[in-house]
């Protein structure tokens, strides 16, 4: 890939003050990611993976180190970050259509495109029938749906995903995946997104950073040669299982860890 | 609205903790506790249990009403002193409500305004009536500065802990849709705290009953308290029943009207 690099994450760390001491929820981590590059974040849960992502997003700073975005340092949240939140972070007052209008009202588009707009996404995550429903009235999948519409909606140059799949049962979850990465295709932007799903992962990205538990830190980063006009069926295919395989095994090796660590205290 | 399952699901049946009632029963269980207190204070004046000079009869208070609405011009009292809590609530809102918006969003409006006002709000109310009197005299201003003294604070503090309750997770998505920080309160704070708002506004509206009772008494010449302070004077006792009765008439109304507009404005929630 001839692509520029979007992101540099350079030797950033993570501590949090803790009532005793500090919590390292980051040893250093140096990443690159290129511009419209598809990057899946896999590892044990606390790891860091949720950090590192409010990092990019610039919602938390990191200890040590930096990152930057197009060469500029990453001061504070921007709309160039769309995201989508491991909670539920739909705003309760309004109705799903104009959640997913939000963004693109603060962006002054027009109010009739606006509604087409959202429209069109909401129809893309398979919630036509219910523009008009408050969030309280939807199901945690649902909710989570009209979150990513949201974040695709507003278009932004890059998406920053925390586990947006989490709460969906298994078809959804494939329809979603697929329907991500149409919308990626159509409108190229820099993706990363946190998963726990390694197949998932290998579906989706086009680069796998594979964590080390806590303090995280990088294992190993995998690039992902599939073709890049994927669908279901690619879930099957030998190179596939390949690389499920292995990261199976990295993965485990981290809960083993986990685990030792948990007995030997 | 019909209810399509008419079965109670048993973690929200009505004896179970954070059940349900359906809005039937629960009038029936409201008006039997009216009925109630009714029935005990009809017993024990009308069978001479207590003396007729400290504790009207039912029958003695309604008597007691004709006469202040037909003879003693009540109505007129009754107006004054909604006057008076309306005014000084008012105020108190206009100022609590932006002011606390302010105070729970940010750190050093917050440093600044925060302590100073749970230490304000420690000071009885009631204490400054006759500096009040000294100051401003004993004109509408005095009791509806009396109101403000006691409803202001308390409200600033409870509209930013209102403010506070908003999800944070909030704040950060809006900013990731292209909210400007300084307009972020406006956008998602107010309209995600609107409903803590609202009903704070309704605990300091009763607030403001007691107090404007309590300055009525002192140094005024017309409203409810006022009324029942002559005639406890005269030994009418009567009468001070009515007054209780109209300031707790007057109190469920208002509440009423704030329950139904936070109905007709957060059906979302
Ligand atoms: N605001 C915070 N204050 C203190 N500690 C925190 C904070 N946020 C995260 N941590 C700690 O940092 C570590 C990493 O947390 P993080 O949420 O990034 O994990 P994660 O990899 O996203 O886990 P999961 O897969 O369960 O979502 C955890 O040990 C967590 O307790
Ligand atoms: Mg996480």
């Amino acid at each position: 890939m001839a692509a520029s690099v979007h992101y540099q994450i350079e030797n950033v760390t993570k501590q949090f003050p803790m009532r005793k001491g500090t919590l390292q929820a980051l040893d250093p981590v140096s990443l690159e990611i290129y511009q419209n590059e598809f990057v899946a974040i896999l590892g044990t849960s606390g790891c860091g993976k949720s950090t590192l992502l409010r990092m990019l997003a610039g919602f938390t700073a990191p200890t040590t180190g930096q990152i930057l975005s197009h060469g500029v340092p990453i001061t504070g949240p921007g709309k160039d970050r769309g995201m989508v939140f491991q909670s539920y972070t739909l705003f309760p007052w309004m109705t799903v259509q104009k959640n997913v209008e939000y963004g693109l009202k603060q962006q002054k588009m027009e109010k009739s495109a606006r509604a087409e707009t959202a429209r069109k996404y909401l129809n893309v995550v398979g919630l036509d029938g219910f523009a008009d429903a408050y969030p309280k009235e939807l199901s945690g999948g649902m909710k989570q749906r009209v979150a990513i519409a949201r974040a695709l909606a507003a278009n932004p140059e890059s998406l920053l995903l925390d586990e947006p799949f989490g709460a969906l049962d298994t078809q959804t979850r494939s329809h979603m995946q697929e329907l991500t990465l149409d919308v990626w295709r159509q409108y190229p932007k820099t993706i990363v997104m946190v998963t726990h799903d390694i197949e998932e992962a290998i579906f989706m990205a086009d680069r796998i950073v594979v964590m080390r538990a806590r303090p995280g830190s990088i294992k190993e980063i995998i690039d992902v040669d599939l073709p890049r006009d994927r669908d279901f069926y690619i879930k099957s295919d030998p190179a596939f299982l390949d690389y499920k395989r292995h990261i199976n095994e990295l993965i485990y090796e981290e809960s083993l860890k986990l685990e030792q660590e948990a007995l030997g205290a | 609205m019909k209810h399509p399952n008419k079965r109670v699901d048993a973690t929200t049946s009505a004896l179970a903790p954070q059940g349900k009632l359906s809005r039937n029963v629960y009038v029936v269980l409201a008006v039997v506790s009216f009925a109630a207190v009714f029935a005990v204070w009809a017993l024990i004046t009308n069978l001479g249990l207590v003396n007729a000079d400290f504790m009207p009869t039912p029958q003695a208070t309604v008597q007691s009403a004709i006469e202040l609405f037909t003879e003693q011009h009540f109505l007129e009292d009754i107006r004054v002193s909604t006057y008076r809590v309306l005014m000084g609530f008012l105020i108190s809102a206009v100022i609590a409500v932006p002011v606390g918006l302010l105070v729970g969003a940010y750190a050093p409006v917050n440093a600044l305004i925060e302590p100073l006002m749970s230490f304000i709000r420690y000071l009885p109310a009631t204490a400054f009536i006759p500096l009040f009197i000294l100051w401003i005299g004993i004109d509408e201003s005095e009791k509806i500065a009396v109101i403000i003294m006691g409803s202001l604070p308390q409200l600033l503090l409870m509209v930013a802990v209102d403010t506070q309750k908003v999800p944070h997770d909030l704040v950060e998505v809006s900013y990731t849709l292209g909210t400007k920080r300084s307009l972020v309160l406006w956008k998602v704070i107010l309209p995600a705290s609107l409903p803590y708002i609202l009903d704070s506004l309704r605990m300091i509206l009763g607030w403001a009953w007691t107090y404007v009772v309590v300055a009525e008494m002192v140094g005024a010449s017309s409203g409810i308290g006022y009324m029942m302070i002559q005639s406890e004077r005269m030994m009418v006792v009567g009468n001070i029943f009515v007054g209780l009765l109209a300031i707790g008439l007057l109190g469920l109304v208002f509440d009423c009207l704030f329950k139904l507009l936070d109905k007709l404005l957060f059906r979302w929630k």
